[in-house]
């Protein structure tokens, strides 16, 4: 198994846990954290077959990811500020009022 | 001048219209309704006798003039113009003079009324219409005053609209009209395609060049006749104007017998320069002419409201007046018009006069006796009924005689059997106009004890228009309208060989006015039982008669009834409500349902959000794996 392998292996077991994690934990920061992982897991993925195919595209495209995840997690928390003060919860189960 | 004319009544219309109604709060009171109502139409008279006494001046070389270029289309204009030639003339005075002696009578008849004002301004507004009508050089300004008059007939036929069945006359009146202006349009259409103008002395010298237009004249003739029809009450469009004697007296006597009704006449007459080129429609003009002065006739021999045995018998004379046109003699036509509108008016407005006598009372089988009790309406009366009758010298035998006579003898389609059927109308005109003056106003009284206590005569502003129209109707026969009309509306020549009947046939009619007369004195002026006897021997006839061979339940089962039912069944619950309703509908409920559906699925879990985006992820890869 050379180096490869071993990267992707690992890439596609960060995002797998962490659509995992979004798709069974209830705490919303875990969450998030979660769909953090699964970014970081592309990402990781995207190094690695740049490094492969020597081109820059890839390395490119992960800095691009990266302002992307930082100013989604820098709206997304004070989303969750705000629905932790009205709630008092971090729990999934709570957040229905857009039930249809 | 011609302007002025046509604009002073309308001046009159907005001032008793805005200042004289509800509309600007009663501003002004009866006595400046009166001038305006009444000054205005004088006023108009009086220009038109200076345009006449102009005309005589040009040597009758028509007076032109344009008033306002409406619009500009391609290469055709159409203009606001007026046109005053003989025919002109005539008309105008007619509704000018008569016109303004009824809006006189007015004064007297409606001064009870709240909406004195209103009266006012809606007569002047026909007033208006009514010169607009005749003083219009091309069809398209006779046409605007052709429908102005009949919304004018429609607004004081339910003058007092809080009846309802006044409002519905109107009603049937304006629709019945409709049906005829349909046919009048498309002869407008048809010439106008042909001609490229609708002014009507270019389209009559179209006519008369000396190449034939490219255009059946009997199909022009036919739809401008059907316009006619509607207006002028001939058969099968004559139903509205029985049913027109709601609106107030005056009104009948000005609109639905003096003028409105002569403008289908009026209308032939002017487009003769067609009908002399069309022998087709001339025939179809006179034979309905003289089928409508038979049937009406024999109608108003039984009717008992005085109203409705005056409509008839106005129908009965546009008849005459149609078969007059119908072979040809144009001129005696409208001069025919000209002494209806005197004896019509008279009669109309004695009627009035004994309506207003008797409190309200319209049926003459509470009437009689009344003679000397009211004498100068009936003196008035007797005049007219015998100038209708047709007893020599009075008005009215000078210009049936004429109409009898090219009837008979006319090249343009006079045949025996049209004066058969003439003369017989003739005969029942005598015996049915001579019948309601003995009902009314001799033999004994049948009015109640109460009614008869207040019978009065009417004031002056009322018995003095009167006298005035009795004293034309007794002598307007002078007045040598077809040879003032020959230089315009040539007279028909007559077949040689019958030249030698003209006398028998003079001594014939006026022997049938006589009969007429003595039918109706012997029924009438002896014992009751004597027309009872009648009646009773011929039941059936009468019954037929009095339902005015039920051509009003005719019209109602075979057009009526057929269209409430498909408004009904098709359009309203077929096609606006399953049709319509139903897409609109159906369409909400699917969508109401699809979202019901769909609602279900927004559980407000974001995990199960979560879920469908993984599925919907592994699905799209799957299809794209499956297809790349």
């Amino acid at each position: 198994m050379d180096r490869t392998q071993l990267l992707i292996g690992v890439a596609v077991a960060l995002f797998s846990l962490g659509l995992v994690g979004v798709i069974v934990r209830r705490n919303v920061l875990v969450m998030l954290m979660c769909m953090e992982l699964m970014l970081n897991g592309v990402n990781l993925s995207l190094v690695t077959f740049a490094q492969q195919t020597a081109t820059t595209v890839g390395a490119v495209l992960v800095f691009l990811i990266f302002v992307v995840a930082t100013v989604e997690i820098a709206l997304a928390i004070p989303i969750v500020l705000l629905l932790v003060r009205d709630k008092r919860t971090l729990d999934l189960g709570a957040y229905n009022d857009l039930k249809g | 001048m011609l302007t002025l004319i046509v604009l002073l009544p309308l001046l009159g219309f907005v001032l008793n219209g805005v200042l004289a109604t509800r509309l600007g709060g009663n501003l002004v009171g009866k006595p400046f309704v009166t001038v305006v109502g009444c000054g205005l139409p004088i006023l108009s008279f009086v220009l038109v006798v200076k345009a006449l006494l102009d005309l005589r001046a040009a040597g009758f070389a028509p007076i032109v003039e344009i008033a306002y270029r409406w619009a500009l289309i391609g290469n055709s204009s159409f203009e606001i113009a007026f046109y005053f030639d003989r025919l002109t003339a005539v008309m105008a005075l007619i509704v000018t003079g008569v016109g303004s002696v009824i809006h006189i009578y007015s004064v007297g008849y409606m001064k009870d009324d709240d909406s004195f004002g209103r009266f006012f301004a809606y007569l002047n507004l026909f007033l208006f219409f009514m010169l607009l009508l005749v003083l219009g050089r091309s069809l398209l300004v006779l046409f605007v005053g052709w429908e102005g008059v009949g919304l004018s007939s429609y607004l004081l036929i339910g003058f007092w609209f809080h009846d309802l069945a006044n409002a519905r006359a109107g009603k049937k009146a304006f629709i019945t009209n409709r049906i005829g202006d349909a046919g009048f349009l498309l002869g407008m259409f048809v010439l106008f395609q042909a001609f490229g103008t609708l002014d009507m002395d270019r389209l009559n010298a179209a006519f008369g060049g000396a190449t034939l237009p490219a255009v059946s004249a009997s199909l022009v003739g036919i739809l401008l006749f059907i316009g006619a029809t509607g207006k002028s009450a001939q058969i099968p469009l004559h139903v509205w104007l029985p049913d027109a004697m709601a609106g107030p007296t005056p009104v009948s006597a000005l609109i639905h017998a003096a003028t409105m009704v002569t403008a289908g006449v009026y209308l032939v007459a002017r487009m003769s320069g067609i009908y002399l080129h069309a022998p087709e429609a001339s025939m179809v003009i006179a034979v309905i002419g003289v089928a409508t002065a038979f049937f009406a006739a024999t109608v108003a021999v039984v009717q008992t409201d005085i109203k409705k045995v005056l409509a008839y018998s106005t129908i009965s004379q546009l008849g005459f007046m149609f078969l007059a046109l119908g072979v040809g003699a144009y001129g005696v036509a409208i001069f025919h018009v000209v002494t209806h509108a005197f004896f019509k008016a008279c009669l109309f407005l004695g009627a009035g006069s004994v309506i207003h006598a008797l409190g309200g009372e319209q049926d003459v089988r509470k009437m009689g006796g009344l003679a000397r009790k009211i004498p100068i309406t009936f003196v008035t009366f007797a005049i007219a009924t015998a100038a209708i009758a047709g007893i020599p010298p009075l008005a009215g035998f000078f210009s049936k005689d004429e109409i009898l006579w090219y009837a008979f003898a006319s090249t343009r389609g006079g045949s025996p059997l049209l004066w058969g059927v003439a003369a017989a109308t003739a005969l029942m005109t005598a015996f049915y106009m001579f019948r309601l003056l003995w009902l009314t106003f001799l033999g004994k009284s049948r009015m109640s004890h109460e009614v008869e206590h207040h019978v009065h005569e009417s004031p002056l502003s009322m018995t003095g228009v009167l006298v005035l129209l009795a004293l034309l109707s007794a002598v307007g026969g002078f007045i040598a309208v077809p040879h003032f009309l020959e230089a315009q509306l040539p007279l028909p020549e007559v077949h040689e060989e019958l030249h030698h009947f003209e006398t028998p046939l003079l001594v014939v009619s006026v022997a049938l006015a006589l009969l007429g007369l003595a039918a109706a004195a012997f029924l009438f002026g002896g014992t009751a039982d004597r027309v009872e006897r009648l009646r009773r021997s011929f039941a059936g006839l009468h019954r037929w008669l009095s339902a005015k061979y039920y051509i009003d339940e005719l019209y109602e089962n075979v057009i009526g009834k057929p269209l409430v039912w498909v408004s009904d069944v098709v359009f309203l619950r077929l096609g606006d409500r399953r049709l319509l309703d139903g897409t609109l509908n159906g369409m909400a409920a699917f969508g109401r349902g699809s979202a019901g559906v769909l609602g279900r699925l927004q559980t407000g879990s974001l995990h199960l959000y979560a879920w469908f985006v993984l599925v919907g992820i592994v699905g799209a890869l799957l299809w794209s794996w499956r297809h790349v």
